[in-house]
């Protein structure tokens, strides 16, 4: 509804009259998503606080609700930060990306396919382990991701202390500790979006490890040959596993050679 | 090795077991893998890993996330909160106590609305109707408008207008806000998981019960949530049957017949309780309906298997009041509002018209309603009601003031003390039965009202978005038409057996 460009600082602190305080320059974009330089996907299970992320960002007013499965389309929007415009793209919330549900199908088409140049997985930091599960697919796919640990003054509020560079370590990608309904962390989370869109941060994502030594096996071996058919693929060990599932999407992506085009081609072209 | 080498790669890379220790030139399948090589070492492997696989990456997953979370996070022993959303869970979705507290908290969801609404619905009637509406018509005449004029405008479009916003307003205004606190709490979710289980035994998803609370709502909103839904058939279960759930334009019509009608009944302090205890009944019955054509075109057109899905229960939190109001008062109150009057504004001028035009003497509603009014009696309904239905299929909210139009208009075309002056009487509620009263209402005019309302076909919104959703004229059709044959069926035995117990 609010399409008009804005500028409103995000973070309440009291540090207005610093240099440091919204550096960036947040710009809310609303719905206009022309020319934008960098796309941003917004993945995380249902009802950890996605949608309010994304109004906060554009500006737009996604109908927000506690309430599981709100989002069942991909909402977009634009902002700019940093003198650069961004789409960012609200994804269904998924519990996993491995089943063949609908909603879970968009979400990880877009990761893959749509190559965001940032992937922000929003996790419930009161249900971290549960949340995890997702991320560390998405982490698999994809190195540009940034982790936004959200619900943290529910955590906190629930006696929890989470140590999020010690996550941030274990997980080799940026983590920011959020509490977007009360626009608490979103400056430095879009500082963090930044820097990997930017290339300034290059993640070294963690990798699930495989406890069955012929589980392990399989995939080695798959993943030398694809590696041979599409050298420059970043995610050849997913797609290994993805085919050792026996996932019909991916071994026609592989068949029609769309797996392939993904590792040659420059990122996708953004659409005006 | 040659031998086994087929032009079907597939075949020859399965039994070849390991990759080619062979060093010599392989003609078909030598050199660099392809994909068609990739593929059929998956499907290879994919055998000798066997079925488990997805269990055991799943089960990776798991463990490496329970381990990376359990590094990160430090408990101070048994958090509060936590308990308190159990021991709550364990309260509302109990098997024992789980249906009562539901239909309790709706009931009082409804009793709050009706009591609450009475008031504003007075007072803002006093003012549209009782003050402005003859001021409307004094300076028409000052001004000197021709009759047809003053008639199309004031009584037509404004009179519509000014019923839509006095009698939908005020419970609207009560009941989202509501509604949005519970849905903001958490407890939504946990309908769903009551729910879950007869929906699964209907042959349904058990995700229709979130689609169906969003139908409670909007039906069109309803269909598109479906989406949630995987399966096709499942999803056009869910599409097909959303109807029954009874949306923001059908609340104020059961509200405002359950006052009239069901309240009166009793002694006036129970009121508001039984008004609201028939309006829940209402919204209940809609929910076994539910159930029954789901498990009716689970056995019939929609044949099939019930899929798994895990419903996650949100952990409760404190609703925030302030941003509640104004989403709900924003997004829904005042959408719906601005809806109804967008529809009831023509629909006023259309009821206007057929009104005052006359042909042979008679005004051609007349004509309609005469020719609808056999069908409407025998399903315990009346002409007038049949038309405001077929003239309210672009929105549902315009129900009720159509069939005062209607009927303050035929009762003073024809002749019947009152007509139009009725409607300058102050006291709202009192207004509105006096003009049921002239057009020869009973309480069973009222039960079957109610029922329509609850069983006919969707606003044109919501067939046009079953059609999109679901890519097919054939649901859309079916969307629209079973509803409302259940509804006629559902009237005339309900009339039928009336008439036999009453006589």
């Amino acid at each position: 509804m609010t399409n008009e460009p804005k500028q409103i600082p995000i973070t309440d602190s009291g540090c207005a009259g610093c240099p440091m305080y919204n550096p960036g320059h947040l710009e809310r974009l609303g719905v206009d998503m022309s020319e934008s330089d960098y796309v941003v996907g917004l993945a995380g299970n249902p009802n950890v606080g996605k949608s309010t992320v994304f109004n906060s960002l554009t500006g737009l007013r996604q109908h927000t609700g506690n309430w599981p499965g709100k989002t069942v389309t991909r909402a977009e929007g634009g902002f700019v930060y940093d003198g650069a415009r961004y789409k960012l793209v609200d994804l269904p919330g998924t519990y996993s990306l491995l089943s063949t549900s609908l909603d879970e199908e968009v979400a990880r088409d877009f990761i893959l396919f749509g190559r965001p140049d940032v992937t922000i997985v929003v996790l419930d930091a009161t249900r971290l382990e549960r949340n995890l599960n997702l991320a560390l697919q998405v982490l698999e796919i994809t190195d540009r991701a940034v982790i936004c640990l959200n619900l943290m003054d529910e955590a906190t509020r629930r006696g929890l202390k989470i140590d999020d560079r010690r996550l941030a370590r274990d997980l080799g990608v940026p983590v920011v500790p959020t509490a977007a309904r009360q626009g608490k962390g979103l400056d430095e989370l879009l500082r963090a979006v930044n820097d990997v869109a930017t290339g300034r941060s290059v993640g070294r994502p963690y990798r699930v490890r495989q406890r069955s030594a012929a589980v392990s096996r399989a995939v080695d071996e798959l993943v030398g040959q694809i590696t041979q058919v599409f050298p420059d693929l970043p995610n050849a060990r997913w797609v290994a596993m993805r085919l050792l599932d026996g996932d019909e999407n991916i071994a026609e992506s592989i068949r029609s050679g769309e797996l392939g085009q993904l590792s040659r081609a420059p990122r996708l072209e953004v659409a005006a | 090795m040659s031998a086994l080498t087929t032009s079907d790669g597939r075949l020859a890379s399965f039994q070849q077991g390991q990759p080619p220790i062979d060093k010599s030139p392989q003609p078909a399948t030598g050199g660099p893998p392809t994909a068609e090589t990739i593929l059929a070492t998956a499907a290879r492997l994919r055998r000798e890993v066997g079925l488990t696989f997805h269990e055991q990456l799943m089960e990776d997953i798991y463990a490496d996330a329970a381990r990376l979370a359990d590094r990160a996070v430090t408990r101070p022993g048994e958090a509060e909160r936590f308990d308190l959303d159990r021991s709550i869970d364990r309260i509302v979705t109990s098997r024992v106590w789980g249906f009562p507290m539901m239909i309790l908290l709706f009931a009082l969801v409804f009793w709050i609305t009706i009591i609450g609404a009475n008031y504003p619905s007075q007072w803002l009637s006093n003012i549209l109707i009782g003050t402005i509406y003859p001021w409307l018509n004094n300076m028409a005449d000052a001004l000197g408008f021709p009759w047809w004029l003053s008639g199309l405008l004031i009584d037509g479009i404004y009179l519509a207008t000014a019923w839509v916003v006095s009698v939908m307003l005020p419970p609207m205004a009560i009941f989202f806000p509501l509604f949005t606190l519970l849905e903001d709490f958490g407890y939504l979710p946990r309908v769903a998981f009551n729910l879950d289980n007869i929906f699964r035994r209907s042959g349904a998803h058990g995700r229709q019960a979130l689609s169906m609370m969003m139908g409670f709502g909007c039906n069109a909103a309803g269909v598109v949530a479906t989406r949630v839904i995987d399966s096709p058939r499942e999803r056009l279960i869910a599409m097909l049957t959303n109807n029954f759930a009874l949306c923001n334009g059908r609340w104020p019509t059961q509200i405002l017949i359950a006052t009239l009608f069901i309240g009166t009944l009793v002694p006036a302090w129970l009121g508001g309780l039984v008004s609201a205890a028939a309006v829940v009944g209402i919204a209940v019955l809609g929910v076994a309906f539910t159930f029954g054509v789901s498990w009716f075109l689970s056995r019939t057109m929609l044949r099939g298997e019930v899929s798994t899905f895990s419903l996650e229960l949100p952990p409760y939190r404190p609703p925030r009041i302030r941003q509640t109001l104004a989403t709900s008062i924003v997004d829904r109150t005042i959408y719906v509002l601005w809806r109804a009057v967008v529809f009831a504004a023509p629909a006023g001028a259309v009821i206007w018209l057929i009104a005052n035009i006359t042909i042979a003497g008679q005004p051609l509603a007349v004509y309609l309603v005469n020719f609808l009014n056999p069908i409407g009696l025998l399903i315990g309904l009346n002409g007038v009601i049949l038309l405001a239905y077929v003239v309210a299929i672009p929105a549902n909210e315009i129900v009720i003031p159509t069939i005062l139009m209607l009927t303050v208009l035929m009762t003073g075309a024809s002749g019947v003390d009152g007509g139009a002056g009725v409607l300058a009487q102050t006291e709202s509620h009192q207004t509105i039965a006096s003009v049921f009263q002239a057009g020869g209402w009973t309480l069973l005019t009222a039960v079957n009202l109610m029922l329509f309302s609850l069983l006919h076909n969707p606003c044109s919104t919501t067939i046009y978005t079953i059609y999109k959703e679901s890519g097919s004229k054939k649901w859309a059709t079916v969307a629209a038409l079973l509803p409302l044959a259940i509804g006629l069926v559902v009237t005339f035995t309900v009339a039928q057996v009336w008439r036999l117990i009453a006589y």
